[in-house]
C-alpha cells in the first residue's frame, strides 16, 4: 500500500505529460464555433463592383439550398492556396459557393478573381471593421461555413479547404444535408 | 533630487504610460468612456494572436473589435451587454477571464485541489518522518568500531 502511494506522483506526472503531448498535436486555431446550429447572421452585403449588381449576399439568399459560405480576401495567402480547390468544387456543381470579401480593396478582389477564376455565385463585400464577418465569428481568412436549406449554419471549417478536407469532411456533410 | 539609481528607475517605470495598441484616432473623445472601453478590451482575447487582449494586439481583427467595442460603449451599452455581443459570436473563449460555470469548474478549482492534495501529501510524509523513533543507541561493539574509524581519520 505504501509502495503504491509512492507511485502516485509518477502516475499523475504521466497523465499530465500525456495531456501535454496530445496538446502538441492540436490546432490552436480550431476553436469550436458557437454559431453551429444557429441561423446565419442577419446581413445584406453589397455586390463586388464589377460583378452583377444583384450578386451581393443577404441572409435570405442562403435559404432553400445547401450552400458553402467562404470568407476570403485577395490579401490572404492561404486563400490563394485554397482557390484551386474552390474552382474544382464549383466544377463539381454539388453546392453553390458564396464569398464574403473581408476587409479588402474591391478593385484588388475583382482583379484577383479575374486572374485566378471566380468560383462564387454571390460575393458580398464586407469592408473594415468587417461587421458581418465578425457576426460569423471570423478569426482569420479563409473560413468556410456549410449552411443548410433552412439557412442554419451546420459546420465551420477554419483554414484553407484542401482536396482532402473537401472529400473527407465537407462533401459528406453536404451530401447528408441534401438528402 | 538624487535618488539611488534603482529607486529612480522604479519611479520612472511606475510613471511610464502603458503603451496602447489603440490608435489615437480610434479612441473615444470622452476619457471616462475611453477608460471603460480600454478596461473592457483588456478582458477580450484577440482571436488572431490568442494570448493578447484586443487592446494589446496590432492584428486587424483586434483593431476592428476595438472599434466595435467603442461604438457600443458610445451607444451607452453596459459592459455585460458588450461582452454578450462578443461571446455570442466567439464563445467564452474570447473572455480572458473565463466565467465560473459547470464546464469550467475544473479550470477554476483544479489548481486549489492540486495544492490541497500536495499539502495533504506533504503533511502525511512529514508526520511519518517526525514520528519515527530516534535511532537506537550504539552497542558497545559498534561504539568501539566507530572510535577506531574516527581515530584513523584524525591521523
Amino acid at each position: 500500500m505504501r509502495r503504491s502511494l509512492y507511485l502516485l506522483p509518477v502516475a499523475l506526472f504521466l497523465v499530465l505529460a500525456g495531456f501535454l503531448l496530445g496538446g502538441l498535436f492540436l490546432n490552436p486555431r480550431d476553436i469550436p464555433s458557437v454559431l453551429i446550429d444557429r441561423p446565419v447572421p442577419e446581413m445584406n452585403l453589397p455586390a463586388l463592383a464589377g460583378r452583377p449588381a444583384d450578386s451581393g449576399l443577404a441572409s435570405a439568399d442562403l435559404k432553400g439550398r445547401v450552400s458553402l459560405v467562404n470568407i476570403f480576401g485577395s490579401w490572404c495567402i492561404s486563400c490563394a492556396d485554397e482557390h484551386p480547390t474552390l474552382m474544382r468544387i464549383k466544377a463539381q456543381g454539388v453546392v453553390p459557393i458564396h464569398g464574403i470579401d473581408w476587409r479588402d480593396d474591391p478593385a484588388k478582389a475583382l482583379a484577383w478573381l479575374q486572374r485566378n477564376g471566380d468560383p462564387y455565385d454571390r460575393v458580398g463585400v464586407d469592408p473594415a471593421p468587417g461587421r458581418t464577418s465578425i457576426d460569423f465569428g471570423v478569426t482569420g481568412a479563409p473560413e468556410s461555413f456549410i449552411v443548410d436549406k433552412a439557412g442554419v449554419i451546420r459546420y465551420k471549417h477554419v483554414g484553407p479547404i484542401t482536396p482532402k478536407v473537401w472529400e473527407a469532411t465537407l462533401l459528406p456533410i453536404i451530401v447528408e444535408l441534401n438528402k | 533630487m538624487s535618488l539611488p539609481r534603482p529607486a529612480a528607475l522604479a519611479v520612472l517605470l511606475a510613471l511610464a504610460a502603458p503603451a496602447f495598441a489603440a490608435d489615437p484616432d480610434e479612441m473615444l473623445k470622452d476619457p471616462a468612456l475611453e477608460a471603460r472601453a480600454h478596461a473592457l478590451g483588456k478582458e477580450l482575447r484577440c482571436l488572431v494572436c490568442q494570448s493578447e487582449s484586443i487592446e494589446d494586439s496590432n492584428a486587424d481583427l483586434a483593431k476592428d473589435l476595438r472599434v466595435i467595442v467603442r461604438e457600443h460603449i458610445a451607444a451607452g451599452e453596459s459592459e455585460s451587454q458588450i461582452k454578450k455581443y462578443v461571446v455570442d459570436r466567439y464563445g467564452d473563449y474570447v473572455l480572458l477571464r473565463p466565467p465560473v460555470k459547470a464546464s469550467t469548474l475544473v479550470l477554476w478549482l483544479g489548481p486549489f485541489a492540486l495544492l490541497l492534495t500536495a499539502l495533504g501529501a506533504a503533511w502525511l510524509v512529514f508526520r511519518r518522518r517526525g514520528g519515527q523513533p530516534a535511532a537506537p543507541p550504539l552497542t558497545a561493539e559498534e561504539q568501539r568500531r566507530l572510535d577506531v574509524l574516527l581515530k584513523d581519520q584524525a591521523k
